[in-house]
């Protein structure tokens, strides 16, 4: 179960070159404080997944405008253009993964799988180096597991014992990303009594859920 | 014709293709448009794969809300009947072949239905995002693009860019006119009367067939 804790201890436990998940599309779900943090903290050489690197003033944006990042594993870069100058420069590593595969090898990290069969990327580029697996005629790729040391996921409501609640899109890759990671962060707009959220609401079940900061609102 | 012209044509007549129930996925750019020309009698439902079915237009000034945002991260608005998911869950229902129409953008489209539209080596490098799974997981892959790029074409006999998926695409609807990808290659099924055949021939790498039943493109 979770522990509510400050932003301080939270980030104590991000290191220079730790692999973290950062949940959010298009900075719409992304928990902007902890970035903020790890901004004014200068964590660096940071393996990022997520399912894009924002704008340039949002989001995922600012770990790039500063810098911060060696490796980004996301879906798409092209409303940062930011992160395609640094990627053609040489100085930051960047590698493109369908959206609806990167997701599914989040969840399967989550869900101790040992990966899955997609039909994305068949005769394309993305099939490199993958086994090509056929069931019933159809050809598939074996896509595997990915996982993280960290996530941090941006929850509307998460109560003390860590169950969480999204709102509108801002779920997109939290729920996912909240199952898949060695330690799990949460940063809610509001912490509230253990039995407020009624559990039939309850996205994110507090057996995922480690640490959570915020609550201020 | 000017740009804008071209687009309105494409998109117009890109709204006719969609039926009454259809769930559809619009590309961010000119596919987007295709949503303000579907007739008023036709209910269909816009999935946005960032997570959720129903979606909206823009909201009114002032009344933008931090949490909803289309895929390209805009302010919209979410109508009844729609539904929020995670992202898991949202390409389920795309590769799951839930999504009954997809319109997309074409860098490069050919005779077997390759569609390139994600990359140029060594220039741009956006990213796939969704669109290499809504391509290979929707019912219909239609594809929104002007005929020709600085004069040069754009349907081609075999797409040299770095394919978003392979013989996927099964309309491709320019202002010239519409064609159709078949087995036996692309068929021109209607054509726009400001063109002749020669001309659209000529604008296409790619051979087209002409459909005896060739129709009149119209929008109105």
């Amino acid at each position: 179960m979770a522990e509510i804790v400050s932003i301080e201890a939270a980030l104590a436990e991000i290191e220079d070159g730790s692999k973290v998940m950062i949940g959010g599309f298009m900075a719409i779900g992304t928990p902007e404080n902890l970035i903020d943090a790890m901004v004014e903290r200068e964590i660096k050489d940071l393996t990022v997944i997520a399912n894009d690197t924002g704008i340039p003033e949002q989001g995922i944006g600012k770990l790039i405008a500063n810098k911060q990042i060696k490796k980004m594993i996301a879906t798409h870069i092209g409303l940062n253009p930011e992160t395609g100058r640094q990627m053609n420069e040489g100085e930051l590593e960047v590698e493109l993964i369908p959206q609806g595969t990167l997701v599914e090898q989040i969840r399967a990290a989550g869900a101790g799988l040992g990966g899955f069969l997609t039909p994305t990327g068949i005769g394309t580029v993305v099939e490199e180096g993958k086994e090509k697996i056929e069931v019933d005629g159809e050809e598939y790729l074996l896509e595997l597991p990915m996982g993280a040391e960290i996530a941090l996921v941006k929850a509307w409501k998460a109560d003390k014992k860590g169950n969480l609640v999204y709102r509108k899109s801002a779920r997109n890759f939290n729920p996912p990303m909240a199952m898949a990671a060695d330690l799990v962060i949460v940063e809610a707009e509001e912490i509230v009594e253990v039995g407020e959220i009624d559990p039939d609401q309850v996205m994110t079940p507090a057996a995922f859920v480690d640490l959570i900061i915020g609550g201020e609102e | 014709m000017d740009k804008q012209q071209k687009r309105e044509i494409i998109t117009k007549r890109i709204a006719q293709e969609l039926a009454d129930g259809d769930i559809v996925n619009l590309g961010i750019g000119m596919p987007t448009m295709v949503g303000d020309y579907v007739p008023e009698e036709i209910d269909i439902t816009l999935q946005s794969e960032n997570g959720f079915l129903g979606l909206g237009p823009a909201p009114e000034e002032g009344k933008e809300d931090k949490d909803l945002g289309n895929a390209g991260g805009q302010p919209v608005t979410i109508k009844p009947g729609g539904s929020f998911f995670d992202s898991a869950t949202s390409f389920a229902i795309i590769r799951g072949g839930h999504v009954d129409v997809t319109v997309l953008g074409a860098l490069q489209v050919d005779e077997k239905g390759n569609l390139a539209n994600w990359m140029i080596p060594g220039k741009l490098v956006p990213g796939m995002g969704g669109a290499m799974d809504l391509v290979v997981g929707a019912q219909q892959v239609i594809v929104a693009s002007e005929h020709t790029i600085k004069g040069n074409p754009k349907i081609l006999k075999e797409c040299d860019l770095p394919l978003t998926a392979k013989e996927e695409v099964n309309l491709i609807v320019t202002e010239m006119g519409v064609i159709e990808v078949t087995d036996k290659g692309l068929v021109l099924k209607e054509i726009n009367p400001e063109f002749t055949v020669a001309e659209v021939q000529e604008a296409t790498e790619a051979e087209l067939t002409i459909s005896d039943q060739l129709k009149e493109m119209k929008v109105e």
